[in-house]
C-alpha cells in the first residue's frame, strides 16, 4: 500500500517561499494530476516527494514512512523527466536495467523484467542503441520502461510529455493511461496542459502560486470551479468570464445586456460578480448542445468563425468583451453576419467579484 | 622528323599555363597561394631539411657535412644507444605519471570547485596563477625549494625535527626526478582542472537527479554517470597534456640540467645537449624524429579513446 500524505509542505528558496504549506492525500493505486501555470510550485512539490529537493517544514509520507529525511533512493519511487534523462552513454536495455543493477538484482531477475517492460512499450528492436539514435518518442519510451522495472511504490510523471508534437502526444497520452490501468500503482503526474489532465486523472490538484486551489475530479473541477481562477484554466476554448453587476435577480453586463441569474442565489442587489458559461453554453439557435429550455435568447453579430469541422467556434461581442460560442453541426458562417443565440441559464457559474469565489445557490 | 615538333610546342604549353593562369578556372588556386607559401616557409621546408639532416653527419660547426650522406647510420647507432633508450624510456614514464598524477588532482580539484557556490569565478582565476609563470622561472623556484642546504623543504623539515641529516632533492637520483614531477604537476594541474570544471559544468542534471531516483548512492552516481561524462574531456586533456609534457625541456634543465650522472635525463634535454653542445644535428634530429613516435602513439592512444567516448554525447535530451 502506498498512499502519499503531505502535511502542510512548504518550500522556502532563502526569503523566497514558493509552496505555501499543502496539505494533500492521494490514495493507493490513484492517478493523481497536478496542474497549474509554470511557476506555480507543482513541480517543486513533484521533487520534493521525490527528494530531489528538501522540504522546508511539514511532512511527507509514503506508505506509513515520513520520508522527509530519507534520500531519494530509500523512497522506491520512480520518475520520468521532462528530457527524458536517459544515461546517454548506455544502450536501451542497459537504461531500463541500471536501477535493477544498482540494487544488485540477480542477472537472470534484470533480464527477464528488461524484456518485459521493453515487451509493453514496444522497446523491442531499439534494445541494443544508443538514446542519440531514438526519435523522442522512443526516448520517452524508454524513460518509462525505466520507471516500471522497477515495481515502485510511486510513479512521479514531471511534465513527461512537453517535448513531443502535438500527435505524439496525444498518443503517449492514451499510452500512458492504458500503462496505468496494466501496471496498478500510485501515479502523481505534473502538467501544465489541462487537457492532459482531464483525461489523465482520477483527481486533479489545481495549483497556483503554490498554493492549491482546488483538488477534485475532472468532472468536479470542470463542472463545478471553486474561484474564477479554476474557472478559466480548466477547458478548452475556456470559459466565458464578464464583469456584471446584480440587479434584480439579473445579472447587467457593461452593455446593458441583463442575464437572469438562478433563483436563490447567494447575491445582493448591486453587488459586482463575475458571470462564467462556457463556450459550449452559447450557440446559434439549431446547434445548441442544449435544448431551447431556460435559454436566454440574444441576437449577436459574429466577428471571427473559426471552423474546426465537427464545430466552429465563433467569436460574438458581449459585455464589451469578445466571448467564444459554440456551434455544433455547423454551416459556413460569414464574419458580420447577425444571428440568434441562445444561452444555456442552468449552466451559468457565478462568481463574487472581490474575493473570486464561486458564489453558490 | 619528330625532334622538330618539339620546339613548336613549347611556346603552346606556356600560352596554355599563362591562359590559364589569366582564367576563372584559376581563382581558387591564386587565392589558396598565399597560404601555400606560408605552410611550406613554415611547415614544409624544415621538416623536409631536418629529416634530411638526419640522414647525414650534419656537424653545426662543419657546415659542410650538411651533405655528407651516411643512410641509416645515425638511426642505427641510436638503436644501440643506452642513453638513448634510457632518455626515451624515462620521459615515457615522465609523462605516464606526470598525466595520471595531475589527471587525478585535477579531477578532484574540478569537484571540489563543482560543489561551491560563492566565489568560484575568483578562485578559477586564482588557479590560472602557476600557468601563469614560465616554466624557467618555476625551476629557478623549485631548484631554490629543493636545495639541499638552503632549501624551504629542508629547512622546514629540520625545524620540525622530522629530519637530522639533509635530504639531497636534486642530488639523489630518484629524488630529482620526483622534485621534477612534483615541479610539473604544480604547473600545469589546473589545466586539467579548469578543462574538466568546464566539463562538469556542461554536465546535465537531470541523468545524475534519475540515477539518484534510480538507487544510487553518490559515490555510484559518479561511477556511472559523472565519470563517463567525464571521459570525452578527460581524454581532450589528456591529448593536449601529453604532446607538452613529452616535450618537457626548460625546468628540467633549470633544475638538475638532466644530472646527476644522467639520470633526469630526457629526450629533448638528450637531444639539445646532443645537437647544441656536441654540434651533432644530424643525430639529435634522427633522435627527434623516433621520439617523434612516442608523441604520435599518446596521441593516436587518446584520440582512439575520445572518439568511443564521444559517440554517446548528445544523447541526454
Amino acid at each position: 500500500m502506498a498512499q502519499v500524505r503531505l502535511d502542510k509542505v512548504s518550500k522556502s528558496y532563502g526569503k523566497l517561499e514558493t509552496v505555501h504549506g499543502i496539505d494533500l492525500e492521494i490514495a493507493h493505486n490513484e492517478f493523481v494530476v497536478l496542474v497549474g501555470p509554470s511557476g506555480c510550485g507543482k513541480s517543486t512539490t513533484l521533487r520534493m516527494i521525490a527528494g530531489l529537493e528538501e522540504i522546508t517544514s511539514g511532512k511527507i509520507s509514503i506508505g506509513d514512512r515520513v520520508v522527509n529525511d530519507l534520500p531519494p533512493r530509500a523512497r522506491n519511487i520512480s520518475m520520468v523527466f521532462q528530457s527524458y534523462a536517459l544515461y546517454p552513454h548506455m544502450t536501451v536495455r542497459d537504461n531500463l536495467g541500471f536501477g535493477l543493477k544498482i540494487a544488485n538484482m540477480a542477472e537472470a531477475e534484470i533480464t527477464k523484467r528488461v524484456d518485459e517492460a521493453a515487451e509493453i512499450l514496444g522497446l523491442g528492436p531499439y534494445m541494443d542503441r544508443l538514446p542519440a539514435n531514438l526519435s523522442g518518442g522512443q526516448r520517452q519510451r524508454v524513460a518509462m520502461g525505466r520507471a516500471i522495472v522497477r515495481n515502485p511504490d510511486v510513479f512521479l510523471f514531471d511534465e513527461p510529455l512537453s517535448n513531443l508534437d502535438a500527435k505524439l502526444r496525444g498518443q503517449m497520452r492514451v499510452e500512458i493511461k492504458k500503462l496505468h490501468q496494466r501496471v496498478k500503482t500510485t501515479v502523481i503526474y505534473v502538467t501544465h496542459d489541462q487537457v492532459e489532465a482531464m483525461t489523465l486523472a482520477d483527481r486533479i490538484v489545481i495549483m497556483r502560486d503554490g498554493h492549491i486551489e482546488q483538488i477534485g475530479t475532472p468532472s468536479e473541477v470542470f463542472e463545478h470551479p471553486v474561484n474564477i481562477f479554476v474557472a478559466g484554466f480548466i477547458g478548452s476554448p475556456p470559459m466565458n468570464l464578464l464583469d456584471a453587476v446584480v440587479s434584480n435577480g439579473k445579472a447587467r453586463l457593461s452593455d446593458g445586456i441583463e442575464v437572469p441569474l438562478p433563483a436563490g442565489m447567494a447575491v445582493q442587489e448591486n453587488q459586482e460578480i463575475v458571470l462564467g458559461f462556457r463556450p459550449e453554453s452559447l450557440a446559434p439557435k439549431g446547434h445548441a448542445l442544449h435544448g431551447d429550455g431556460a435559454a436566454l435568447t440574444l441576437e449577436r453579430t459574429v466577428v471571427i468563425a473559426e471552423p474546426l469541422g465537427t464545430e466552429t467556434i465563433l467569436f460574438v461581442e458581449m459585455g464589451g468583451m469578445d466571448v467564444q460560442a459554440k456551434m455544433l453541426n455547423p454551416r459556413v458562417v460569414a464574419p458580420g453576419e447577425t444571428l440568434e443565440f441562445t444561452l444555456d441559464l442552468s449552466r451559468l457559474h457565478v462568481f463574487d467579484k472581490a474575493s473570486g469565489k464561486r458564489v453558490t445557490v | 622528323m619528330t625532334t622538330t615538333t618539339e620546339p613548336l610546342s613549347r611556346p603552346g604549353f606556356m600560352e596554355g599555363v599563362a591562359a590559364f593562369f589569366r582564367s576563372p578556372r584559376a581563382v581558387p588556386y591564386l587565392l589558396l597561394l598565399p597560404a601555400m607559401i606560408v605552410i611550406l616557409a613554415v611547415v614544409l621546408v624544415p621538416l623536409l631539411v631536418s629529416f634530411w639532416t638526419s640522414f647525414t653527419s650534419y656537424n653545426l660547426t662543419k657546415p659542410a657535412t650538411l651533405f655528407n650522406f651516411v643512410g641509416l647510420r645515425n638511426y642505427q647507432r641510436l638503436l644501440g644507444n643506452e642513453d638513448f633508450w634510457w632518455a626515451f624510456g624515462r620521459t615515457f614514464m615522465f609523462v605516464t605519471i606526470t598525466l595520471n598524477l595531475e589527471m587525478l588532482l585535477g579531477l578532484g580539484l574540478a569537484l571540489l570547485i563543482n560543489k561551491i557556490t560563492w566565489g568560484q569565478r575568483t578562485l578559477r582565476t586564482i588557479m590560472m596563477f602557476p600557468m601563469m609563470f614560465s616554466p624557467i622561472l618555476v625551476g629557478f623556484q623549485f631548484k631554490y625549494i629543493f636545495n639541499d642546504s638552503i632549501g624551504l623543504v629542508n629547512n622546514a623539515l629540520f625545524d620540525l625535527g622530522l629530519i637530522s641529516q639533509p635530504i639531497p632533492w636534486l642530488v639523489d637520483g630518484t629524488l630529482a626526478n620526483f622534485s621534477i614531477i612534483f615541479a610539473e604537476i604544480w604547473m600545469s594541474t589546473s589545466i586539467f582542472a579548469i578543462l574538466l570544471l568546464a566539463g562538469l559544468m556542461a554536465l546535465p542534471k537531470d541523468p545524475i537527479e534519475a540515477a539518484k531516483v534510480d538507487g544510487c548512492n553518490p559515490l555510484q552516481v559518479f561511477q556511472h554517470i559523472t565519470l563517463p561524462f567525464l571521459m570525452p574531456f578527460i581524454y581532450i586533456a589528456m591529448t593536449i597534456r601529453s604532446l607538452d609534457v613529452a616535450r618537457a625541456y626548460d625546468m628540467v634543465r633549470i633544475m638538475t640540467n638532466g644530472g646527476p650522472a644522467g639520470r633526469t635525463e630526457l629526450i629533448w634535454t638528450l637531444m639539445t645537449r646532443t645537437g647544441y653542445q656536441n654540434s651533432q644535428m644530424g643525430m639529435a634530429n634522427a633522435m627527434g624524429y623516433i621520439s617523434i613516435l612516442l608523441s604520435i602513439a599518446f596521441t593516436v592512444f587518446f584520440f582512439r579513446k575520445l572518439t568511443a567516448a564521444r559517440s554517446f554525447m548528445g544523447g541526454a535530451q
